[in-house]
């Protein structure tokens, strides 16, 4: 096969995306995420499903295909999950699967499933349910390592926020006190957020003196666990056109996975995002994603992941987001307003809903219904996303208007 | 509400990298596959280099030494209860074929003080391994890597 | 715009695979892949894609081991939890959509690492209204279909046996049949049932195995062969629950089958983890298939020749690989000289889901 003179060493080989037809999101809907719901994962997803639909002007007949996406298995204690959570199904359907990573993965299959003309209509869902796993959530967790050369030395998930989080501290000499500006943003932007689980006024003492988990991790650097789910409907340009004035285009798609030896490899940036970024940043067109966004919502399950991830994005130089933080830059009224609905760390973090529920808060700043939550600047351009794994996936979506 | 305990149980296949790397931990040994072409050194080891996609081209024994690139102190277990004594751990960097973002490394427990972690001076401190009298050919023959 | 099959390889389909861990046999599939496709993973492939499942690997977020072993390591890849089909329809949407240019897919099975294998399969069943009442093996489910099925077409026990005795002697000279043998009806009805109607000739077992599909937009397929296998590929889910499903029918495969252009199939590849599965799945595809059978018209050469290198009952169940295990079998005979074939696969029980790949040159 004839190699191109500019190959990619990674992300995309061929990158010249030829975008087959335009693809949007007509409709969004999600539960009410918290500690414990009663319901069971079918009524959330059935709950979040009917709003998008609601929204969209469409019923569940209409949809042709469904994507599901759900973390892992154990957590609503099922196997074959992708089946489990729509009983009355009768559609193509299939689950995508990333780690925390699948809640921006299936907005992302949703568009390809209308982009390759397979289906005109899909439903897009996100549901996890983790109050219900014992002893405590985070024991699921002891499963996601190697089983022969990490299980043994009794590792939690916690760890892998606390060492990512110590290597980023340590090479950027970003001191915690800052790193805590973004629980502090994040949760007081919650407050406006019809869906959140934890908003609230908090200080950075507040974070400093909450319990230490393990450090340099506190109670309050963390995004509460939470049952919820959260949908979206993503119709083709011609239907899109008839149920909607207000459509909110798909204009970027990205994803990569790093391998999986996290032990061998520099915690303090996240390369893996960088070039998945780079990848939904080329498919819409966009050279200088500080400039051309003007509203972000990076994955934030704990406070310092939303600086790491907005440096990923290009959003801010290496080390510095914190910096930005403090000068008010991401704030709501800011210039470049990131997590404005609360994010996980406001809102809740059911993993693969949490994901979603990024995408859907973006969905809502582009089409001007977020009410107490709406930036102050116009915006055109925005981008979502999520990251998963063991410290070595992302996904990314970049809307517009 | 509906208790169910899953009875899922696994014998997990090693295969022939991680079979090797055990054996040699049996032996006080750090054993890591190489790729002739990139030159790349994996450890934990792999039969095939993720970069060239092709197979190691055979194995090397680095030093049981290395740099402390992370370290954390953990106050909750796995199950989320309380510890008294924290455990610190974190990954360590191995010499061997270090390039800018990638190198050969381990995760492991270290044996520092939680006051050298709280102040990060444990970071980028150079630390050996400390190897348990009684070996079977496992991680677990490492005790933890130790200041030097 | 037209997508084909470019390369295929596998590695494993034997009982047991103790010499190698789940990630070395995917790389020796995917290596025999590329190398049959002529490509370079790290240079030429775009898009990489996994099918898995968590409890079928004994990891949380089996994701995370998805990408080095199949040259996706810092490029895009992820999970599809489902059948090796399911990936590559997700392979067809990367290529249509333009996102992709090439697209592998793999899937394995390491079945021989679940000790309880049994009861991950109940774990997949609905926990308030399916477990409670489940009987000591998860056969029963199949159980009630193969009732519905006789009940609604008049099958036997013998022509059961029948289908055991045609697939297990098929499978003799085919390399990833394992569990190829001579045996006759009268050996087969001499067996216990496991779950009144089945016996236990009549379920096939699993088997460690992987393979690895690469796909190719048609500029890419016609620069690298001129003789592309082209496909297409549909999924559709029925229900998780027994009571919502047509049990018999095989609405999940007709749903599938459904979304994809119809054409003529000089031959039929069908999930036979069940033996009366093959005449329920075939019946998809072709009238009467009961009748087929006893006339004969099954092998090389019938009118319906269906399973001719022995199906899974020869190969056994490689998981989440068992839709490109039969995928395997309809490329092998498209070799032949044959130019179309269908492969009908199902994600086995607890589920109603069903896979349809057409291919054709
Ligand atoms: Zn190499």
């Amino acid at each position: 096969m004839e190699r191109s003179a500019n190959v990619y060493r990674y992300g995309l080989i061929h990158v010249e995306v030829r975008k087959v037809r335009k693809v949007a999101i007509i409709g969004a809907g999600m539960t009410k995420f918290a500690r414990r719901h009663f319901k069971t994962p079918q009524e959330l997803v059935q709950e979040a499903s009917i709003k998008a639909l609601e929204e969209a002007g469409l019923g569940y007949n209409d949809i042709d295909c469904v994507v599901i996406g759900s973390a892992p298995d154990a957590f609503d204690g099922v196997h074959q999950k992708g089946e489990y959570l729509f009983p009355a199904m009768n559609k193509p359907m299939t689950r995508v699967f990333i780690g925390g990573a699948t809640g921006v993965m299936v907005p992302i299959s949703g568009y390809y499933h209308v982009a390759s003309g397979m289906c005109d209509k899909v439903l897009a869902i996100a549901e996890e349910k983790m109050s219900q796993a014992r002893p405590h959530p985070q024991a699921v967790f002891r499963y996601i390592w190697d089983p022969i050369l990490e299980t043994p030395i009794g590792p939690n998930l916690l760890w892998i926020f606390a060492m990512e989080m110590h290597r980023y501290m340590y090479a950027y000499k970003v001191p915690k006190e800052d790193i805590a500006l973004v629980s502090v943003k994040n949760k007081a932007n919650a407050a406006d957020n019809p869906y959140a689980q934890l908003g609230g006024r908090i200080t950075v003492d507040d974070v400093i003196k909450s319990e230490v988990l393990v450090w340099p991790v506190n109670r309050l650097d963390v995004s509460p666990v939470s049952d919820g789910a959260a949908a979206v409907v993503m119709v083709s340009e011609d239907v899109a056109r008839r149920y909607t004035d207000t459509p909110v285009w798909v204009a970027g798609v990205g994803w990569t996975l790093d391998n999986t030896e996290w032990t061998g490899r520099d915690l303090s940036y996240n390369r893996y995002l960088e070039i998945a970024g780079r990848m939904a940043y080329k498919m819409a067109g966009i050279e200088r994603p500080n400039k051309e966004i003007d509203v972000a919502e990076p994955y934030d399950p704990f406070d310092y992941k939303e600086l790491m991830h907005l440096e990923a994005l290009q959003l801010a130089p290496k080390g510095k987001a914190a910096q930005l933080v403090k000068e008010g830059v991401f704030n709501r009224d800011g210039d470049l307003p990131s997590s404005p609905g609360g994010g996980l760390l406001g809102v809740g973090n059911p993993i693969a809903a949490a994901g979603l529920m990024k995408v859907i808060s973006l969905y809502w700043q582009l089409k001007g219904t977020a009410g107490k939550m709406q930036v102050k600047k116009p915006v055109y351009t925005g981008v979502a996303q999520a990251w998963g794994d063991l410290m070595q996936a992302s996904t990314v979506v970049v809307l517009r208007r | 509400m509906i208790r169910y305990v899953p009875k899922a149980k696994y014998s997990y296949s090693a295969g022939q990298a991680q079979s090797v790397f055990l054996n040699g931990l049996k032996e006080k040994k750090i054993l890591g596959t190489v790729c002739n072409k990139c030159k790349k050194v994996y450890v934990p080891p792999k039969m095939y280099c993720e970069e060239c996609f092709k197979p190691t081209d055979g194995w090397v024994e680095l030093k049981d030494e290395g740099i402390v690139h992370t370290a954390i102190a953990s106050f909750v277990s796995w199950t989320r209860d309380r510890l008294e004594e924290p455990i610190i751990s974190g990954t360590i960097k191995l010499y061997g074929s270090e390039r800018d973002y990638v190198f050969p490394g381990m995760f492991h427990r270290i044996c520092t003080t939680y006051d050298k972690v709280r102040d990060m001076s444990i970071i980028g401190a150079k630390v050996k391994a400390v190897w348990n009298e009684k070996r079977v050919g496992s991680i677990e023959d490492i005790q933890c890597f130790k200041e030097v | 715009m037209k997508v084909a099959i470019v390369g295929m390889g596998w590695y494993g389909f034997r009982p047991s695979t103790p010499e190698v861990s789940f990630r070395e046999m995917v790389f020796e599939a995917a290596s025999r892949a590329y190398a049959e496709a002529n490509l370079d993973p790290r240079k030429d492939v775009d898009t990489f894609i996994s099918s898995q499942e968590d409890f079928w690997e004994g990891i949380s977020i089996a994701d995370e081991f998805a990408p080095d072993q199949i040259g996706g390591y810092l490029r895009p890849t992820f999970t599809v939890t489902g059948d090796g089909v399911q990936g590559i329809l997700h392979g067809i949407m990367h290529i249509k959509s333009g996102i992709s240019k090439v697209t592998a897919v793999e899937a394995h099975s390491k079945a021989s690492d679940i000790l309880t294998i049994g009861d991950i399969v109940e774990f997949a069943m609905d926990p308030i209204f399916l477990r409670p009442a489940a009987p000591p093996n998860f056969h029963f489910l199949a159980a009630l279909e193969a009732k519905a099925y006789q009940r609604r077409t008049g099958m036997t026990e013998e022509d059961m046996a029948e289908i055991v005795s045609i697939e297990k002697r098929n499978g003799f000279g085919n390399p990833r049949a394992s569990y190829a043998a001579n045996l006759n009806v009268s050996d087969i009805l001499s067996h216990e049932k496991v779950a009144e109607p089945l016996r236990r000739p009549d379920i096939a077992d699993f088997v460690d195995g992987a393979v690895v599909v690469v796909l190719a937009s048609e500029d890419i397929a016609r620069s690298l062969t001129d003789d592309p296998i082209w496909v297409e590929a549909s999924t559709f889910t029925e229900t998780n629950y027994p009571g919502y499903a047509e049990l018999g029918e095989a609405g999940y495969l007709r749903g599938a089958y459904s979304q994809i252009s119809k054409r003529k199939f000089d031959g039929y590849f069908v999930d036979d983890r069940y033996s009366f599965k093959l005449l329920e799945h075939l019946g998809v595809f072709k009238a009467d298939p009961l009748a087929l059978l006893r006339e004969g018209q099954l092998g090389e050469g019938g009118s319906a020749p269906t399973n001719v290198f022995g199906g899974l009952l020869s190969e056994g169940v490689p998981l989440e690989a068992a839709g490109l295990t039969l995928a395997l079998e309809a490329r092998e005979y498209l070799r032949k000289g044959y130019s179309s074939a269908v492969v009908g696969s199902w994600r086995g029980v607890p589920t109603y889901t069903g896979m349809v790949l057409s291919m054709w040159r």
